[in-house]
């Protein structure tokens, strides 16, 4: 894959998606399908990212016991509201050291 | 929120800035763990600009996806900006030019920021002073991290692997509490019954990309799970 295409066309469309919204007419909103939509996508979208990036590699299940323990740890930091930075630094640091072991 | 000052809104607004803005660090290193080159990760945060597409076409990328369905996923992320600038445009009254500036920091937190607001005037300061904050911040530490994690070589030994699936579930997870801001619609309406069926549709959108999996290209799981919960919606 070339990545520059990639990353060009990712710029683009997002900057795109974000200029279509001042330009189109604000009663679009008004619809509840649009709104449930727009709001309930990045709920399953983000979800099922969370499941590939887990246990996922490539076309493989890959239940990688490090990774999980980073994960798992990184979750007991969410489910504690930690804040995002300590969320990533936890999944890292346990997944670093499960590693090691 | 009654009675805020300019100046109170403007340390809020830079306060979340620099503390969003800082996760850049996770990004960076994801993307260089992901195969991209520091430049093209740099060039992503510059001008994607948008957390939650750029870890999606870079975990789609490190799955070993095609560009069709690491550019779709990320663009569906993307999608949600538009409703943003649908809320903001009336709100920011922009003209000329300065919409098309708007437009590249409308996010998830500078709207957050600015619609918690009631006065349009300091709504304004709020959108502005957040967007630049974490403009800046969030460009310095992808670097930083993309640098990073090219001298520290492979990513799985300092447990970035784990980063990726972490940096999703703490973006998932303020839309799944109940009355948390990020789940507040337009009104400032929120119910138990919203955030029990956006459980329901988390659920059900893992489950399906976990089928996937073994049966799908890479980046086709994240895609269905999406279009089942399109379906889904229309089916109500």
């Amino acid at each position: 894959m070339n990545l520059w295409v990639l990353v060009l066309a990712t710029a683009g469309g997002c900057y795109a998606l974000k200029v279509a919204g001042y330009l189109v007419p604000a009663r679009l909103l008004d619809a509840p399908q649009v709104r449930r939509l727009v709001e309930l996508l990045p709920v399953a979208l983000l979800a099922a990212l969370v499941v590939v990036e887990a246990v996922a590699s490539g076309r493989h299940l890959q239940w990688d016991a490090a990774r999980l323990a980073g994960f798992g740890a990184a979750a007991v930091a969410v489910w504690r509201r930690a804040p995002f930075l300590a969320v990533v630094v936890i999944a890292a640091v346990v997944a670093a050291a499960a590693r090691q072991i | 929120m009654l009675e805020e000052s300019p100046r109170a809104v403007v340390r809020d607004s830079v306060g979340v800035g620099l503390a969003v803005g800082a996760y850049g660090v996770a990004f960076g290193a994801a993307s260089v763990a992901a195969g991209l080159s520091v430049l093209q990760t740099s060039v992503l945060s510059l001008l994607a600009f948008t957390g939650g597409t750029q870890f999606a076409v870079v975990g789609v990328v490190s799955g070993g996806g095609t560009l069709a369905t690491a550019l779709g996923g990320g663009l569906l992320l993307g999608a949600r900006n538009t409703l943003y600038a649908m809320r903001l445009a009336p709100l920011l009254r922009q003209r000329g030019l300065r919409r098309f500036v708007a437009a590249q920091g409308t996010i998830d937190e500078s709207t957050a920021m600015a619609v918690a607001r009631r006065d349009p005037a300091l709504a304004r300061v709020a959108f502005w002073w957040t967007f630049v904050a974490i403009y800046v911040c969030w460009n310095a530490t992808t670097l930083a991290g993309a640098v990073g994690a090219q001298a520290l070589g492979d990513p799985a030994k300092f447990g970035l692997d784990a980063v990726v699936p972490a940096a999703f579930l703490a973006l998932l997870a303020p839309r799944l509490r109940n009355g948390d801001e990020r789940s507040r619609d337009a009104n400032g309406a929120d119910t138990a019954a919203r955030s029990r069926e956006s459980l329901r549709i988390a659920a059900g959108a893992g489950l399906i990309a976990l089928v996937l999996i073994p049966l799908t290209p890479p980046g086709v799981p994240v895609l269905a799970a999406a279009a089942a919960v399109l379906l889904a919606g229309r089916l109500r």
